[in-house]
This record gives C-alpha cells, structure tokens and sequence, in this order.
C-alpha cells in the first residue's frame, strides 16, 4: 500500500487528468470517434450546416475550412473548460461569444497572412465560425461541464467530423461539377471527347443541399438506429 | 426610394439569407417542425436583424474601416481597426438579444413564454451576423441603406422557414422512405426550394 501512494503523486499538469487516467482510455477514444458517425454534429446532432454547404463547391476551400473549425474548436473547447467554474451563469453566452470571436480573429489574421487567395475564397464564412452551431453547441453541452482533457478531445473529435462531411460533399462537387481534385484536372481529356460533360448543376448551391440529403440517406439505411420516426 | 425599394425586394428574393447563402440553417432546421413556432422565431429574427445591421453599420463606419477614426483627429486617419470586427459585431449582437429578450419579457410575457428558448439563441443565428459581414462587404451609403437590407434579409429568412414548416406539417401524411425521413428529406426539399429561387437571379434590379 505504500508503494501505491508513492507513486500517485500528482501529475504536474494538474488538469490533463485527475485520476491519471490513461491519456487514450476507451471512453476518450470513444469522444473522438463518436462523432466521425454515430453521433456526426451535421448529418445527426443538425449542428453547423451553414458553412458546410456554402464552401463545399472545392476541395481546397473545404479542407483549410476544416482545419480552421479543429482549430477554433480545440482552443476555445479548453479555454472554456479551464474558465467553467468561474463564468457566472447568466452571462455565459457573451463570454462564450467572445472566447470564440478571438480565436476566430486569430484564424482569420493567419489566413490572410499566409494563405491570401483561399481567405478571399472563403469570404465571410471565416468570421461565421463564431455563429457557427458546433462550436457553440459543444461548448454548452460538453465543455462547462467537463475537465480539460476531455472537452480539448471532444472539440477535436466533433470538429474532425464537420470536416468530415465537408470534405466527402466537396470531393463529389467538384469531381462531378467541374472534373477537378484539389484543382487538378481529373477526369481525362479523352472522355470529354467521347461525350461526357460536366455536371454544372453541382456547382450550384442547391446541389449542396441534396448531397447532404443523400449522404443522410445513405448513413441512416447502414445505421438503423438513428432513423426517426416521423 | 426607388434603390431602397429595389434593395429591399433583392435582399429578399435574390439573396435570399437561405437559399442564395444557406445562413441561419441550424435553427431553420430545428424549429420548423411547426409552422407556429417558426413565425415567432422568424419575426424575431426580422426584428433583431433590422436593429443590429445599421447600428454595426455605424459601428464600421465611425470606428472600424480603414481610415474610420479621422472624425476624432486628421492624425489618426492611419489607423484601420477593422480586424476587430468580428468581435464587436458580435458584441453588438449578443447585448441587442439580451435587450430584446428583456423589453419582450417585461412588455409581451405572452410572446416570452412562445419564443422561449428561440430569443437567446437568435445571437448565434449565422444569420444575424453574416447580415452584419454582408453590410460590411458590401459598402452601403447611408444607416437607411444597411436598415432597409437588414429588413429585407429577415423578411425572407421568415419566409423560408414559413414556407418549410408547412412543408413539413403535411409531408407526416406521405410516404417517405425510412432512412430519409426528418432530416434528410427536409434536406431535400430545401435544395429544390433553392433551386426554384435561383430563378430569380435573372431578375436585374
């Protein structure tokens, strides 16, 4: 017994983890890929549409979207949890707001700054981040009222499948619509002089809606259980 | 009065908060199963909106643009704050919620008690604060201007969850396949809803 209370001193990071928990146990793991499908904040918690279906015409736009929303995600997932016993109920939305307004600053001065073009592709839908349903969803629901470790995961895992719908919408976009990945032609010349053509209708924005709609459909024939019932 | 009224009828038709932008889709999803709830939500969303975009509109003009502060002194004609935009709009944003929820509580208990929920969560509809991003953008002249599209943006964003939630109380009676059924077919729905307002890109106004 002795032994045993020799070596459970206390971590020195205090908050990673109380009761020096494994860092990866199965309940952690189970944080980041809960929401790559069963519990996907687009297509089953409805969190986030917004900017999933205006940037999802290429790949390029969607991806560094993606990285943008794990980053927000991340810090202010932690920074709230480290805060959660000190903001005062009634006005956690404001401080909530600006906690994630300044990351989102952030994001958007290092896009600008290192990558021009796609920030100017992006338009608005940087500073949406704020508004943006999953991150404050996340905070609210899990992040007030759970410990560091846990909710830097959760931010990670639910932000990791955002980016996950957003880049299987994008992939068959822009294949579809103009025959390109990442920009580079894909589908060869000799098709289009067989016949075939672009689909330019899956550049449109309402396609974006029906591939979500389908991508649902999809999911929801595999996995049963999230069927609803009218 | 005739670029206001033009303004007004684009912000509604053609650039539809919705269907042009897919903005505010978090809650037009998740409170259009009736069309009751949805006309409470929607003329929040109006009301909300046609304050907050002149008042940020001000905001930009007087404090935030490049160049902005030269009222104050002509040495500080330098200085261009506008990275610190996103954090004021949405400042002005959420303390113009909490304004509105408590004159509704305090004058309209009977609305209070419909919106319930709905009225805090107008501050993280994207609608609301891509309308003010939008303004930005978009360089109105004058306080009418910016008043007239905050106006406009929410009168179509009330129509489009209108138009949904009835869409949505009658489709119960049909038989849609299991796995499409709530989200996905709203989904749907949404996308040729879109599609049939892309129409009125043509129209040149």
């Amino acid at each position: 017994m002795a032994d045993k209370k020799a070596t459970s001193k206390k971590p020195i990071l205090f908050f990673l983890n109380k009761e020096s928990e494994p860092l990866l146990s199965k309940k952690n793991r189970a944080l980041l890929t809960d929401p790559l499908d069963d519990n996907n904040p687009i297509t089953v918690q409805v969190l986030g549409i917004c900017s999933a279906l205006a940037i999802t015409v290429q790949l390029k736009p969607a991806l560094v979207m993606s990285l943008s929303v794990v980053a927000v995600m991340g810090a202010s997932n932690v920074i709230i949890s480290l805060l959660r016993n000190l903001i005062p109920n009634r006005i956690r939305i404001i401080v909530q707001l600006v906690v994630v307004a300044s990351m989102v600053i952030l994001v958007d001065q290092i896009l600008r700054a290192y990558a021009y073009d796609v920030s100017k592709q992006l338009s608005i839908f940087i500073g949406l981040i704020i508004t943006n349903c999953i991150v404050m969803g996340r905070l609210e629901a899990f992040a007030l009222g759970n410990g560091v470790w846990k909710s830097f995961l959760d931010g990670i895992g639910n932000a990791a499948g955002y980016g996950f719908i957003l880049i299987i919408v994008a992939f068959f976009r822009e294949l579809f619509g103009s025959g390109k990945l990442f920009g580079l032609q894909i589908i060869p010349e000799s098709f289009y002089e067989m016949g075939y053509e672009n689909n330019g209708l899956m550049l449109l924005s309402p396609m974006a809606l029906i591939t979500v709609g389908i991508f649902i459909w999809i999911q929801r024939a595999r996995n049963r259980k999230l069927i609803e019932k009218n | 009065m005739e670029a206001y009224l033009n303004l007004f009828v684009k912000s509604i038709f053609i650039e539809n908060m919705i269907f042009a932008y897919f903005l505010g889709m978090c809650s037009y999803l998740a409170v259009s199963k009736t069309v009751k709830t949805a006309v409470g939500l929607g003329f929040a969303v109006i009301f909300v909106l046609a304050i907050t975009v002149p008042i940020n509109f001000l905001l930009d003009t007087y404090l935030l643009r490049p160049g902005a502060l030269q009222w104050l002194d002509p040495s500080y004609t330098e200085i261009d704050l506008s990275f610190l935009s996103f954090i004021m709009f949405i400042a002005v944003i959420a303390s113009m919620v909490q304004l509105v929820e408590m004159i509704v509580e305090k004058f309209a208990p009977a609305l209070y008690g419909a919106l319930g929920i709905f009225l805090p969560l107008i501050a993280v509809n994207c609608a609301i604060l891509g309308g003010s991003l939008f303004m930005q953008q978009k360089d109105f002249s004058g306080v009418t201007e910016s008043a007239v599209y905050g106006l406009g943006s929410g009168v179509g964003w009330l129509m489009a969850i209108l138009a949904i939630a009835a869409i949505r109380e009658k489709i119960i009676y049909s038989n849609v396949p299991a796995p499409l059924r709530g989200l996905g077919i709203t989904f749907i729905i949404t996308g040729l809803m879109a599609l049939g307002f892309m129409s009125f890109m043509g129209i040149k106004l």
